[in-house]
């Protein structure tokens, strides 16, 4: 039998007691919590370029925690550049280009081509999913910097004459804010003008739904929370990620302090001692604008604040999930928890949670302070509310555009988008970015909005509307939308993490072997833990179902 | 209980019992891959999916409970679809073939089979790459299939936390510590992993893993304390492999000596034959190899061994007096092997020279225990740690020397509960203490007294408890008064701060369970110590209830029990002394002979009665002084004085060498008995095997000696043996064979049969002659030998995991020997630079009594200026350093604390 060679180390590596001391003064004052572990992880990536097993090794001994709870979670999120021993470490500059749905129809795949012709490069070009900037595609970003409707020769100048920080965002201040009577209604919740149940019954009244893409009413949400156990928490989702997404960046740009009104007066109504904000790591510039109007929020003196935390994340779709997301904050892989117990009753560190997506809570100021019927009074075909589509693809303007609910893909086009591009018809369209499956032009008179879809196959999900014509293909959008799903699937059931990879391999040939892929997305749909394996089918059963000429 | 339908049947579940619990409960299989009874379910592999109705998609049976009047499909059409396409999907990325390429114990293919998934129509991943650096495991992660038991078992049952699931996505994998090959990675090869696998993807490196067994045997461990109850897998009468049982102490858990430490039997060095010393080869004080033997000993036949053997101790006997006498009996054989080797002892050779290693563990603690509360085993058992909301460990390295205790007390701390750790070596289970006190050697009275000190300064002592259930408490204050953080904190090296939040934390929890080893016994103050443990825990109430006691971790699988049955110089068996006229005219009557009413001589010092030309003659059964005692140059000697040793053993020990004649014994698995683990449960060992060549079983070969010497025992099974020692010890007198033989395992105090069993004792009072538990101040002594200019380090000993005691078994077993080939000692590596050395060189080690060279290795857990070395290696036995200074109350020498010197050492010869 072989033996273990003579040892003169105990078994695994050994702290290097200089990367200790570096990684000691990272952290610096920041506690040493286990929930804490991606904000160490980012620290470390940003300070080096990349995270080495000798930083992993101190850091498990700094946090006292086995290394391979440092290495699981670090090698999830896409964010960290984990190396091995024999890694050289990547160049200081990451060019990241969007290849999903809108980018690739507007020819990502070319750009990639082109700056990986490049020679004597000191960058890497990364492909990357939805960076949420959808209506200027393609985009890259260089280093932190986004580059909109980006050609080789954009990409270039930003790389050599460029900035390479986030870009700087010109929001709507505190005090303008305020001007416009911002804050108002949260300070009469605090004074007891206003009581908890009168405006959770509002809310209720408004018909506001979840707009992270489930839908489920907010009102009735909170008023669940009420019923929970205390301490209770709330956890504000702002990883939008679902491709052709861009909503939530677009409201936080402008004006974050009518977010975070809403977030204040949701954690008065359940009662939540802890706010925690999770942002994706894409939004780089909408993370600096949060930290600034965070701490204008903190000297503000407008009234008793709770905990308010803002955590960064580190390229994962699956974070949007819900119980993802918590897991991550938590400092943990982002895998969706099974449920029950339902994130309302065990969340966030064991706790009763109310989980937001981020535009839900843009809507509650205006909602308390115009009454129900202000957001009531909107919708086409029976349909109640405002939608904030997120319109991009071969239409004349794309982007945010605030619609009742229930409009058609239509009415969207020609209403709001000025109609199609110049020599562009409508062919088909996602409803609800790459996971609510794709819709032909004959149904562009459904009304969108939540529930209407499904006997179709689709659903409106965060209202990312991506419009093909006639110049694009139904399969290619699945297959990109599928290997999309391969890419951010969290590995941790069978049907997802095995499904999706399988499925993209079958796609990806010329001849699709349709019973098998629909045995397999029946499964996917049936057996997975989450929306993400359960939807991922959704384009590709799309596609064999409205679009069959393109499988002759 | 909870009404709901399954598959159109009527069932029933139990409150917390999820829809496959239920079923399987009632016989209904639904097909599962990554659920295993007693884990966490994770729900991931989704192949028990089922089709609850009303709902929109299918949950998982595994993890979902179900509700009143909930119904539940597992075979419909639409669950069946999914369960196949998992395991489809599954198939389509594991290697080619029907069955596992790995394991004929593949639950992947049973289902495969069950659910008609014969072939994949997917296209295959890309394979990982076969890992076998690991000499105990091997990982074939092409047939892993994500479903993270094993991570579950690393983690969260044995609290390893080697293995991790990293990546994302279809890139998702299996991983040790930073994705390292297993054998350069932190794993201590359990094998709980390759218990808890599926597919074989993970399976033992040796042994015939593929083979099936002729059939399986239910015993117990043969190492630890701890008291695993395993599996013996046996064909063509070897044994094959070991799985974990679901015995009361280990729940399916082993260690790595347990599941892979089992081939020593099979070792072709193994005794067969007995052998007599060929005339005129004279005894010297060096060890005879092993090679060497047949220069030094002859075989001979049973009848002639077993006439020499008697005859040689009958004559010193009978012209030397019983006092020219003694017998060492062994910790690791059966309650009933002690039982009758001290019975021999006393009944044929008449004294009570009779001792075994307890003598070098914990008989400081038992004294000190005997002396305070009357009682020398644990109050609380290992698995009221769940109980508990402090654990306090002190001087104990169980992760190393009790590795399937030591999961219990991680998991206990990974529900929450606090760890205070206080160890001059800073071990792997620091990094899970909520307080880790790094104290000097030597030191553990002072830092104890203030602990107490600081109790009472604050008074946080337990006023009600101490006015009823003990005494002497004014002593107590007086003495430990003088021990202010502030004075403490110069002489432990613990900040004050510390010491009073430690104090604090210990003194106000609702239970608090202390759990010492040998850093406390082997000292000169070991009794001291165990003194000042005891005195904690009454100051502060925390003993006699649930999650609050005091628990010495016993080291040998039965030296518990060994002691218990009277296999130690002043007692017989339950403790009771020999010299009490009333306890010995009952064992004059029960035994049908005259006894000695002097306590006899311990271990050390049978030994310094040897070199005093006292004692002539030995009869050694499973101990290896040679080896284990202290001051190795001068207990070689003493053995070699001896007119006549009869050892009896399994192997050619270094004690073996000094004989005069050798019995070849039998091993754990190659008989039946009773073993008593720290918990103070007996449970029973099963034969699995037979013993090799002419081999004989312990039992008989004692009886035949007992023949020789005029008794005429007629015991036909350990059985019998048994019944008798319940007659012997009324504290057992209630444990049936029958009962052991139905449930495994019983906890004493069991005195009439039907008892339950004890497992907590003092709930009112001590069996003590007042009732009362009394405080034995203890004031501050130093080591026998501190170090100085000419020998400035401090050297401890100890054991490491992969090798048991003097190594006679463990050096013996391929797997433990590959990975932990050679001696080795850890130092400091700020104190390997300081002696010009480099990790992985040769290094002298000197005391003022011996020296050895052996190879160092950088360990930042050792405190700078001590030294640590295993004492289970002949080539550079640890002991041949140390000093035989004893305790003066538990005779146990220091075996933790000698002063030595160390330098650069060119060759690897002592």
């Amino acid at each position: 039998m072989a033996k273990t060679n003579n040892r003169g180390q105990l078994r695994g590596r050994r702290v290097d007691p200089v990367v200790l001391a570096e990684i000691q003064i990272l952290l610096g004052a920041l506690p040493r919590r286990r929930d804490l572990l991606i904000e160490y992880l980012h620290r470390i990536q940003d300070h080096y370029g990349h995270i080495s097993p000798a930083s992993m090794v101190a850091l498990a001994d700094e946090l006292k925690l086995a290394m391979t709870e440092i290495y699981e979670v670090a090698t999830f999120y896409h964010h960290f550049d984990v190396l091995s021993d024999d890694d050289a470490p990547p160049p200081a500059l990451t060019v990241r280009v969007c290849e999903s749905v809108t980018c690739a129809m507007f020819g990502a795949e070319a750009l990639i081509k082109d700056l990986e012709g490049t020679v004597a490069r000191s960058y890497r070009i990364q492909r990357v999913p939805c960076v949420g900037r959808c209506h200027a595609a393609p985009v890259a970003v260089v280093g932190q910097h986004p580059v909109e409707q980006a050609t080789s020769e954009s990409v270039a100048r930003q790389i050599e004459g460029g900035d390479h920080e986030p870009e700087t965002l010109r929001p709507l201040s505190l005090d303008d804010y305020r001007k416009g009577g911002g804050y108002a209604v949260w300070q009469a919740c605090l004074a007891g003008v206003r009581t908890r149940d009168e405006v959770i019954k509002t809310l209720q009244d408004s018909k506001l739904r979840g707009l992270g893409g489930a839908g489920f009413p907010a009102g009735t949400k909170w008023s669940i929370l009420r019923q929970q156990a205390a301490p209770r928490l709330l956890a504000v989702n702002i990883d939008e990620g679902e491709p052709g997404t861009f909503k939530d960046r677009h409201y936080l740009e402008r004006d974050p302090h009518r977010f975070l009104e809403g977030m204040l007066i949701a954690a008065w109504a359940v009662e939540a001692d802890a706010c925690y904000l999770y942002l994706r790591d894409e939004y780089a510039a909408c993370r600096l604008l949060l930290e600034t109007e965070l701490v204008q929020l903190r000297t503000s003196a407008l009234g008793p604040l709770p905990l308010i935390e803002l955590r960064r994340g580190a390229g994962a779709y699956i974070c949007g999930e819900e119980s993802a997301m918590i897991e991550s904050i938590e400092g943990k892989r982002g895998m969706p928890r099974l449920r029950p117990p339902y994130v309302a009753q065990v969340g966030l560190f064991g706790r009763p949670t109310l989980e937001h997506n981020m535009e839900t809570l843009y809507w509650v100021r205006n909602i308390l302070e115009h009454g129900a019927t202000w957001f009531t009074a909107h919708g086409r075909r029976d349909r109640v509310g405002l939608r904030s589509f997120s319109v991009s693809g071969r239409v004349s303007k794309p982007g945010v555009h605030l619609a009742p609910a229930g409009v058609s893909v239509r009415e969207l086009i020609d209403e709001y988008c000025g109609g199609m591009l110049p020599g562009h018809e409508l062919y088909g369209y996602f409803p609800g970015g790459a996971s609510g499956g794709i819709l032909p032009a004959s149904l562009a008179n459904l009304p969108l909005d939540f529930d209407t879809l499904q006997a179709h196959g689709c659903f409106i999900g965060s209202a990312a509307i991506i419009v093909l014509s006639q110049h694009d293909r139904a399969r290619d959008a699945a297959l990109n939308a599928m290997r999309f799903f391969e890419h951010e699937s969290c590995g941790q059931c069978t049907p997802c993490r095995v499904g999706t990879a399988k499925a993209a391999r079958l796609m990806a040939e010329p001849k699709w072997d349709g019973p098998l892929l629909l045995e397999l997305a029946r499964a996917m749909e049936d057996a997975s833990i989450c929306g993400l394996g359960q939807a991922a089918p959704n384009p590709l059963r799309s596609a064999m179902r409205y679009f069959p000429q393109e499988f002759v | 209980m909870i009404d709901f339908k399954l598959d159109g049947r009527d069932l029933q579940a139990m409150t917390g019992e999820t829809i496959l619990q239920a079923a399987k409960r009632v016989g209904i299989e639904i097909p599962h891959l990554c659920y295993k009874d007693g884990y966490r379910p994770d729900g991931n592999c989704r192949a028990c999916v089922v089709d609850i109705k009303g709902e929109r998609v299918l949950a998982p049976s595994c993890c979902r409970q179900p509700t009143h009047g909930m119904e539940v499909q597992s075979t419909s059409e639409r669950a069946r679809h999914s369960q196949r396409m998992v395991l489809e999907l599954l198939k389509s990325d594991m290697p080619p073939g029907e069955r596992s390429a790995y394991t004929p114990r593949s639950e992947f293919d049973y289902w495969a089979t069950v659910l008609g998934v014969h072939g994949a129509r997917f296209p295959r991943r890309e394979q990982p790459l076969r890992d076998v650096s690991n000499p105990a495991i091997a990982v074939n992660l092409d047939a892993c299939i994500q479903c993270t038991r094993c991570v579950r078992a690393c983690r969260e049952e044995q609290v390893n936390d080697v293995i991790g699931y990293a990546f994302r996505g279809e890139h998702s994998a299996i991983v040790f510590d930073l994705d390292d090959p297993m054998g350069d990675s932190t794993c201590v090869s359990c094998g709980e992993c390759v218990q808890a696998c599926p597919t074989g993807a993970l399976m033992p490196a040796q042994f015939a893993a593929h083979e099936v067994p002729d059939r399986t045997v239910d015993s117990a461990c043969p190492y630890c304390g701890v008291g695993c109850l395993l599996k013996f897998n046996v064909k063509d009468e070897r044994i094959i492999s070991v799985d974990g049982r679901d015995g009361p102490s280990n729940h399916g858990r082993l260690c790595v000596k347990g599941r892979y430490g089992f081939d020593y039997i099979h070792h072709a060095a193994r005794l067969t034959t007995p052998l007599i010393r060929r005339e005129g080869v004279a005894k010297t004080a060096a060890l005879v190899k092993h090679a060497d033997l047949p220069r030094y000993f002859r075989p001979a036949s049973w009848d002639e061994a077993l006439d020499f053997a008697a005859r040689g101790l009958r004559e010193l006997r009978d012209t030397r007096g019983p006092a020219s006498l003694a017998g060492f009996g062994s910790a690791k054989g059966s309650n009933e092997e002690a039982y009758l080797f001290q019975k021999l002892i006393r009944t044929g050779f008449h004294t009570n020279n009779v001792d075994h290693c307890t003598r070098l563990c914990h008989a400081s603690s038992v004294a000190a225990l005997l002396e305070t509360i009357g009682s020398g085993a644990v109050s609380n058992q290992v698995a009221d740690v769940a109980e508990a909301e402090v654990l306090l460990i002190i001087g104990a390295r169980p992760t190393v020397n009790h590795p399937v205790a030591a999961t219990f007390m991680k998991n206990a701390v990974k529900a929450g509960k606090a760890l205070i750790l206080l160890d001059p070596y800073r071990s792997d289970l620091a990094r899970h203490a909520t307080h880790y006190l790094q104290f000097r050697p030597d030191t553990d009275v002072p830092l104890l007294n203030c602990l107490m000190q600081v109790i009472i300064e604050e008074d946080l002592h337990n006023h009600a408890y101490i006015e009823r259930y003990t005494e002497g408490f004014d002593e107590l204050k007086r003495c430990v008064a003088d021990y202010s953080p502030e004075s403490v904190t110069r002489i432990c090296g613990i900040a004050p701060a510390t010491l009073r939040e430690v104090a604090r934390l210990y003194a106000t929890s609702k239970g608090s369970m202390i759990f010492w080893g040998m850093g406390i016994s082997q000292h000169i103050h070991g009794t001291d110590n165990a003194r000042c443990l005891i005195s904690l825990a009454l100051l502060t109430g925390q003993i006699g209830r649930p999650g609050s006691g005091l628990h010495p971790l016993r080291g040998q699988n039965n030296v518990q029990g060994a002691s218990d049955v009277g296999l130690i110089p002043m007692v017989f068996p339950d403790y009771q002394r020999v010299d009490n006229p009333q306890v010995r005219a009952r064992f004059e009557h029960l035994w049908g002979t005259q006894l000695d009413p002097k306590p006899g001589l311990t271990v050390v010092e049978i030994m310094h009665a040897v070199h005093a030309g006292q004692i002539r003659g030995m009869y050694i059964m499973g101990e290896n002084p040679a080896m284990s005692d202290p001051n190795l140059n001068h207990a070689r000697h003493a053995l070699a004085e001896l007119e006549h040793l009869v050892v009896q053993d399994i192997f050619f020990t270094e004690t073996a060498g000094f004989a005069d004649v050798i019995f070849p014994a039998s091993a754990f698995p190659e008989k039946t008995g009773t073993f008593t683990n720290t918990d103070r449960r007996v449970q029973l060992g099963r034969q699995a095997v037979p013993p090799p060549g002419d081999a004989r079983q312990d039992l008989w070969i004692i009886q035949e000696m007992a023949h020789r010497l005029g008794l005429a025992w007629n015991y036909a099974s350990p059985r019998d043996v048994f019944n008798e020692l319940r007659l012997a010890a009324p504290s057992m007198a209630g444990i049936t064979w029958e009962r052991l033989e139905q449930s495994h395992s019983v906890t004493y105090p069991c005195e009439k049969e039907g008892d339950p069993g004890d497992p907590i004792l003092f709930k009112t009072g001590f069996p003590t002659p007042s009732g009362r538990g009394k405080f034995v101040p203890a004031a501050y002594t130093h080591a026998a030998e501190l170090p100085d200019t000419d020998y400035p380090y401090v050297l401890i000993t100890g054991r490491q995991l992969e090798h048991w005691h003097t190594g006679s078994m463990t050096r013996h077993a391929s797997v433990l020997d590959a990975l932990e080939p050679e001696p080795v000692v850890s130092v400091h590596p700020d104190d390997i630079e300081a002696a010009g050395l480099k990790a992985a060189e040769f290094m002298r080690a000197e005391s003022r009594r011996g020296s050895l060279v052996a190879r160092v290795r950088a360990d930042p857990g050792v405190q700078r200026g001590t030294i640590f070395m295993a004492f289970c290696y002949a080539e550079a036995a640890a002991n041949l350093l140390t000093s035989e200074e004893l305790d003066p109350f538990g005779k146990i020498p220091e075996f933790k604390f000698c002063a030595i010197r160390i330098k650069a050492a060119t060759v690897a010869t002592a």
